[in-house]
């Protein structure tokens, strides 16, 4: 069967070198952000194997500092904050809205070949000899101390700024003015309030890095010694800049997630998500109250008192939307039908990983305990726990649940399961020691430490030995599936969104005629049947 | 080292007890979210056709502003608690034994008053408040206690103040907690906390080279302060008795003449002019090491006590 | 000139619409972009009002006001174009849009002038420095943040030339109208964001220690 779909229209190299074509950018995406993820995984297994033991034998300091930075540099930027957005948001947003593309599909290719130029940069930064200042790159260490790749990493990160600024863009200005007819703003699917709400942010936040990585270039090419205390300059000052920055960063990374999980949730409790405006509009919360916390990583590096009182208050209160979601979701599941096919093991995973992961930065927000595990393994647990325990296992959740749609193949449900369900143990096993090392005092970015905390140490990479291979299980089995898999029909989870209305995998310009839209989304009868958003 | 878990001031001992109120806050409604999850998902699974789906709540609006309330009150509640011991240990007064320490790749120097240098360790007697006063003569280091619960960020171009009071005699970690470099996992040490008499003995056994403020003396000689701030023709404010006096500012402010006053002058002396006076001091920013600062600094406090003394 | 919309659009109006509302996102990123680096100046002109005050007094004035006159000019000139282009008046607005670029080369020339001035005067901090006096360190901060924030606004005036360049030759084609004129606005919006940001720039460079 060779019916035309956006994989078959044009098969030649150069098709794709140049595609315009929406889902095409996102496969590209897909690849490229895959191929990152096992550079920063490739770290973490180094980073795991030299934690084994408290002499740390295996690398030296300098080979151990450079290995934690380019894990946290390539899976911040060059995964966490393009994944979603980029791979998934890229492929959906214009089905889901009922669109043929994006609103600039040109900037839309720019932005993947931005990224991959960033990549590469970065990744010449790597193979030259490594950058060893951390991803958060402090000055005065990284400016005028360190004798690693800083400018070209500096740089990497710079282009591929643009390139999370072009997606944010794009999706802000599609969201606003290529909606279906009678697609408003209170029927449109969480996953885009979600993923508006992050192009908010990226289009706000990045060029504030950008403008902050350009002055640590400078300095360091010029000495012009804007953050060197020698020069009157404050190495505070770029604290601020740069976390004014990540801190919005982290809900870029999660807010996708968020948005997937609230499709996944309601799909397979066959039941519209609970307090479906307060969702909405907590994502929206999240993104504005986010903006004024980012002191929250700087109780203890001498800025005021008074600026710790008002940056701990804020992010208690940006606790409370996230809080608002996972009361919701579960809700959400009272009275459904609900079912365990892996997007929504992935889901429930997220909800649970996610509550502890916040959970526990109700702690780093309160300023005393903060002053404690501040830099200690206290943080790094987490943030893992959001990150991967959410992030990644909210874009596991959605690429499975889109698989179908994306490439026209049923992935094999049972393997599935079954990696979730490994994913799940090994993640935990791996980072909640890291919460007990981080409560008994062990700093971070130490490569060798005292003998006391081994024990949590190896069970830590023991999980992360697991972590590796069950991760690894999507890699075969959705490869296998692209060419063995059962072919997918339209709707194969009986979901209600625009985008299960194409077929799958969809034409190249998604739909012959713009659908109109009557109902809301998530419309399930008491008996679980699906009422498509169309007529 | 001591017990398992030391936790050896009343500062940490606060601390510990505010962990536990976030730790059961945390397990309560982790508690809650997986037995509902659980509850939901297997009573509501797909295949019980059984279970009563009718009556589903439809408005939400009560639910929504109960768990929202209730949310914002425990968060405000933890907020406060923490705010609190924040407080007291940062805004914390000038007082107690100090100590001065800086930190450098990769290690740690203590010098006491009395003119003792240590590396990489600090000795300290039970039950008086140490307060130590940090500098960087590089990048930001971290000056960490996990024993006693507390760090500060140790930054150049700046002094920082950290008060604990140890309650229990032992030896306990000191690690650095910011990033600085190469070594930075190995840039640890001992505290060593004493009984008082044990402390006296130590401090009277070490080597010195004339306490911190007769060196400080010394520098002020070789750097020729008194040139200006003697009785020479140019008009500066008198070091004797500065320590601890309000200063009318120039800009019609009162500041404090601190240790970050001093300091400052000395190498930032454009930051504040003291009122009256014309902008004349030159910086000695690069001319004056951490330690001859330091030195410096403790030695116009010292003239701040003789002032006192008739 | 384009009869249909591209094939993501409905129609001509909402790809205007569209290529607006772009545009003006785009503008929000440059103003923080500009805004960390106002406030990272901010930050230091708080700490060291008197340095940058006579730092600022070294700045060649005659050069930075009249190179504010003549992107005030420009931005008139291309308001003006982008009215006539959508009334039909092609030969006029294309006119019109290459004064405007040729005045940015002119904006350009002169900057290219002052800094040669600059470092004639020894101010080009990591590369030829040389400050007399008690505030030379805040000096070096100051022109620091003046070269980084020229130096940046220079290289969009720089785009902005070359993009009124090109709607300059495409107005002479007759491509824009009432009803399409998208890219005309738009250029023209990207290139009065560059004038206003230079004249937060003037205010902060120039003026310090001048006022009185």
């Amino acid at each position: 069967m060779t019916e035309r779909n956006y994989l078959t229209e044009d098969t030649r190299i150069i098709s794709w070198l140049f595609t315009t074509d929406h889902k095409r950018i996102a496969i590209l995406f897909f690849a490229a952000i895959t191929l990152f993820f096992f550079v920063g995984g490739a770290a973490a297994t180094m980073i795991r194997l030299e934690l084994v033991s408290p002499q740390g034998r295996f690398v030296t300091s300098d080979v151990y500092n450079r290995l934690f930075t380019i894990h946290g540099v390539v899976m911040v930027w060059f995964f966490l904050i393009p994944s979603i957005p980029s791979t998934l948001g890229n492929f959906i947003v214009p089905l889901m809205i009922g669109a043929r593309d994006l609103a600039f599909p040109r900037l839309n290719l720019t932005s993947f070949y931005l990224f991959m130029l960033g990549g590469c940069v970065t990744l010449y930064a790597v193979f030259a000899g490594g950058v060893d200042t951390g991803w958060t790159f402090y000055t005065p260490f990284s400016t005028m101390y360190s004798n690693g790749h800083v400018v070209l990493a500096v740089v990497g990160v710079f282009i591929t700024g643009f390139s999370s600024i072009l997606t944010g863009l794009n999706f802000i200005v599609t969201i606003h003015r290529l909606r279906a007819p009678g697609l408003t703003w209170y029927r449109l699917p969480l996953f885009l309030w979600s993923l508006y709400a992050t192009s908010v942010i990226l289009v706000l936040a990045t060029p504030v890095l950008a403008m902050t990585l350009l002055l640590v270039a400078l300095d360091r090419v010029f000495g012009v010694g804007i953050f060197d205390p020698d020069r009157g300059g404050d190495p505070l000052l770029f604290q601020h800049l740069f976390w004014f920055y990540s801190h919005p960063a982290v809900y870029i990374m999660i807010l996708p997630g968020m948005g997937v999980v609230s499709e996944l949730v309601a799909v397979f409790s066959r039941k519209a998500v609970f307090g479906y405006k307060f969702v909405a509009w907590s994502a929206i919360a999240i993104a504005v109250v986010g903006f004024f916390v980012w002191g929250h990583h700087m109780f203890v590096s001498g800025q005021s008192v008074f600026a710790g009182l008002v940056f701990s208050f804020m992010s208690f209160i940006v606790a409370v939307p996230s809080a608002i979601k996972v009361f919701n979701w579960t809700a959400t599941l009272h009275k459904g039908w609900v079912r365990f096919d892996a997007p929504m093991l992935y889901a429930l995973a997220f909800i649970g990983l996610f509550t502890l992961g916040g959970l526990t930065g109700l702690f780093l927000a309160c300023l005393a305990y903060d002053v404690y595990v501040t830099d200690t393994y206290f943080v790094i647990a987490h943030f893992h726990y959001i990150m991967v325990g959410g992030m990644v296992t909210a874009y596991f959740g959605g690429l499975h649940y889109w698989w179908p749609k994306i490439t026209g193949r049923m992935y094999p449900e049972y393997w599935a399961r079954a990696a979730a369900i490994l994913i799940f143990f090994g993640f935990n096993l791996t980072f909640f020691p890291q919460f007990i090392l981080g409560v008994l005092g062990m700093p971070r970015r130490y490569h060798v430490y005292p003998p006391e905390f081994q024990v949590w140490h190896v069970l830590s990479s023991a999980g992360a030995s697991i972590l590796a291979i069950a991760y690894l299980l999507p890699l075969f089995y959705l490869l296998w599936s692209m060419f063995y898999g059962a072919r997918a029909p339209a709707n194969p989870w009986g979901a209600t969104g625009l985008e299960w209305l194409t077929p799958s995998p969809p034409p190249k310009h998604n739909f012959e005629a713009t659908p109109a839209v009557t109902r809301p989304p998530y419309e399930y009868t008491l008996s679980g049947e699906a009422r498509p958003q169309n007529a | 080292m001591s017990t398992w878990w030391p936790s050896e001031t009343s500062h940490a001992r606060a601390v510990d007890l505010l962990f536990m109120g976030l730790l059961a806050t945390t397990a309560l409604v982790l508690a809650l979210l997986f037995f509902l999850l659980l509850r939901f998902a297997i009573h509501y699974r797909a295949g019980n056709a059984s279970a009563d789906r009718s009556h589903r709540i439809r408005k939400s609006w009560h639910w929504e502003v109960t768990w929202t309330t209730a949310t914002l009150v425990a968060f405000l509640g933890l907020f406060v608690w923490g705010a609190q011991q924040y407080v007291e240990l940062f805004g914390a007064g000038k007082s107690g034994l100090t100590v001065y320490v800086v930190a450098k790749q990769w290690m740690w120097k203590a010098q006491h008053l009395g003119g003792q240098r240590e590396i990489n360790e600090l000795h300290v007697p039970l039950s008086h408040t140490v307060r130590l006063i940090m500098s960087s003569q590089d990048v930001i280091h971290s000056f960490f206690m996990p024993a006693f619960r507390i760090k500060r960020d140790v930054v150049p171009g700046r002094a920082t103040d950290l008060s604990f009071r140890p309650l229990r005699a032992g030896v306990f970690h000191l690690f650095c907690a910011e990033y600085c470099g190469t070594d930075h996992a190995r840039m640890t040490g001992r505290i060593v906390v004493m009984q008082e008499n044990d402390f006296n003995r130590w401090l009277s056994s070490q080597d010195v080279t004339g306490t911190l403020a007769a060196q400080g003396e010394r520098v002020n000689r070789q750097l020729g302060c008194g040139g200006c701030h003697g009785n020479g023709p140019v008009r500066a404010p008198k070091l004797e008795g500065l320590y601890g006096k309000p200063v009318p500012l120039s800009d019609g402010t009162i500041g404090i003449a601190d240790e970050a006053y001093l300091r400052d002058s000395i190498v930032k002396p454009r930051a504040k002019i003291v009122a009256g006076y014309e902008p004349l001091m030159p910086s000695y920013e690069g001319k004056i090491s951490e330690d001859e600062l330091i030195a410096v600094v403790a030695y116009i406090k010292s003239l701040a006590e003789k002032a006192k003394r008739p | 000139m384009p009869e249909t919309p591209a094939f993501q659009f409905v129609n001509l109006r909402q790809q205007h619409e569209v290529a607006q509302l772009g545009m003006w996102v785009f503008l929000a990123t440059e103003v923080l972009f500009f805004g960390g680096l106002i406030l990272g100046y901010s930050v230091y002109r708080f700490m060291y009002p008197e340095g940058f005050a006579e730092a600022a007094r070294h700045t060649q004035i005659a050069i930075g006001t009249t190179n504010t006159a003549i992107l005030l000019t420009s931005s008139f000139l291309v308001a003006w174009a982008v009215s006539l282009a959508r009334l039909g008046a092609h030969r006029l607005a294309a006119l019109l849009f290459a004064a405007a670029a040729a005045l940015g080369c002119v904006f350009l020339l002169m900057k290219g002038i002052e800094y040669r001035i600059e470092y004639g005067e020894h101010l080009v901090p990591g590369y030829f420095f040389i400050f007399r006096g008690p505030n030379a360190t805040s000096a070096w901060l100051f022109f620091s943040f003046y070269f980084v924030a020229t130096g940046v606004h220079a290289l969009h005036v720089a785009i902005g030339i070359m993009v009124l360049a090109v709607i300059a030759l495409k107005t002479r084609r007759g491509a824009y109208s009432e009803r399409y004129h998208a890219p005309a606005t738009v250029a023209g919006l990207y290139w009065h964001f560059v004038d206003l940001v230079w004249v937060f720039l003037f205010a902060l460079i120039y003026l310090p220690g001048r006022a009185s």
